[in-house]
């Protein structure tokens, strides 16, 4: 509960350098809101890379509350990956595209969120 | 409001817009017979069923007027997976318990429900000569479907295979016309903007395999 709370208040300050907590708190609701729609059916309701969909994938999909894996992948990568799908950053193209469905502001939210996700300390 | 304007039309219009009548009020609860105004991400969190605007556009008739007697699931995920979905090893799971099988009617309901829906083309929104299946090639298209462009990650091509987030798609050429899967696939946004399959990046010669492909799926096959 400690290390959560911590994990906010940093995450907070990552972020909004000076904004209010809430709004942090409500872009970090929206994003995950965003996350359970689209991204848990591979990546897991808990964000460990076990969807439900991966029973029909033949690469895994990234687990993304790996604090060690996800710490060496570079914020610009996630959102290039998000964005444009797996293949452009040279990884499966079983990780597709969202620039469809996501928005410019939501795809850089998410980075932010997985970022929150990992715990990997670093904005 | 929307529904007193129906029954009017209906009163005017005669005997097709009757039946439109009835299927509002017995499927109206859950499922939406015109392109919703307000297509949220929270109306597809909320809504209780797949939409029906552009239904005589999707699906062939003599399918609906047996499934409509007889349904038979879909959606292994229900119509929002994420809600029935269970954390779990080796991996997450559906729990099929708080998915409810469909309502169903007699073969007398099923044929003028079937009549109305298939007057409900969705404005336009498939333009069925889009399909040339004039040397289709099945291999490639199943090719595609699977390991090229991954679209098991979420559908299933054969019952008990694939992903479960979607509507399965083996018996997809009983059930839908061929130019509706074309023009689905294409762009799933222009039939909900947020619809958790994006758009993928295919070019002509794919969609036109991969529909070939999917219109040919077969339940038993
Ligand atoms: C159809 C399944 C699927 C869906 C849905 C999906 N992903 Fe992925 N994702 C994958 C797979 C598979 C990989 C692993 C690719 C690899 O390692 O080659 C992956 C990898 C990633 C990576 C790591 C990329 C890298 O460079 O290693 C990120 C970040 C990611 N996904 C984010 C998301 C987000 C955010 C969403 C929702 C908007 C999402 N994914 C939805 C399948 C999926
Ligand atoms: C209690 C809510 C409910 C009612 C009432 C209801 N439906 Fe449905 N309907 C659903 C759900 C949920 C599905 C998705 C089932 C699945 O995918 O397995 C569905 C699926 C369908 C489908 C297939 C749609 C698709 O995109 O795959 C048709 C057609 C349909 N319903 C017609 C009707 C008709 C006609 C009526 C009225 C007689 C009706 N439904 C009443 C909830 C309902
Ligand atoms: C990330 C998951 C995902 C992937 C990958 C995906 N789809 Fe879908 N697909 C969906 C969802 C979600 C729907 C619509 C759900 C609904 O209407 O309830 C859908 C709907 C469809 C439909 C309409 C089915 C119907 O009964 O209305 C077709 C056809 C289709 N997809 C084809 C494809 C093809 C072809 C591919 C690969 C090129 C593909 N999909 C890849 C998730 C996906």
């Amino acid at each position: 509960m400690n290390g959560f709370m911590i994990a906010v208040g940093a995450l907070a300050g990552f972020l909004l350098l000076g904004q209010g907590a809430s709004a942090a708190d409500a872009k970090i609701d929206h994003a995950s809101r965003l996350y359970d729609t689209y991204c848990a059916q591979c990546h897991g309701v808990s964000r460990n890379g076990k969807g439900v969909n991966t029973v029909g994938l033949s690469v895994q999909p990234r687990d993304h509350s790996d604090t060690a894996a996800m710490a060496s992948l570079p914020r610009d990568q996630m959102v290039r990956a998000i964005r444009e799908g797996g293949a452009a950053v040279n990884k499966s193209a079983l990780m597709p595209s969202w620039a469809s469905v996501l928005t410019d502001a939501e795809i850089e939210q998410m980075a932010d969120y997985l970022l929150y996700v990992c715990k990997c300390g670093k904005p | 409001m929307k529904f007193i304007a129906f029954l009017l039309a209906a009163l005017v219009a005669g005997p097709a817009a009757a039946a439109d009548a009835d299927l509002q009020r017995q499927c109206g609860e859950c499922h939406a017979f015109e392109k919703p105004a307000d297509a949220t991400l929270d109306r597809l969190w909320t809504r209780k069923g797949p939409d029906l605007w552009y239904a005589g556009a999707k699906f062939n008739r003599a399918w609906l007027v047996k499934w409509l007697q007889k349904p038979t699931a879909i959606r292994a995920g229900g119509v929002m997976w994420f809600k029935h979905a269970k954390p779990g090893e080796p991996r997450d799971t559906i729990d099929p318990a708080g998915i409810a099988p469909h309502p169903s009617v007699d073969a007398a309901a099923a044929d003028k429900l079937a009549d109305a829906l298939m007057t409900l083309t969705g404005g336009g929104i498939v333009d069925a000569a889009a399909f040339k299946p004039e040397g289709a090639n099945l291999s490639m298209g199943k090719l595609a479907f699977g390991k090229l462009r991954g679209c098991t990650a979420c559908h299933q091509e054969k019952p008990g295979t694939g992903g479960v987030s979607a509507p399965e798609l083996y018996d997809a050429g009983e059930r839908l016309q061929p130019g509706y899967v074309l023009a689905y696939t294409k762009n799933p946004q222009a039939f909900d903007p947020h619809i958790w399959m994006p758009r993928l990046e295919l070019t002509d010669v794919d969609l036109q395999r991969i529909t070939a492909y999917v219109a040919s799926l077969k339940a038993g096959e």
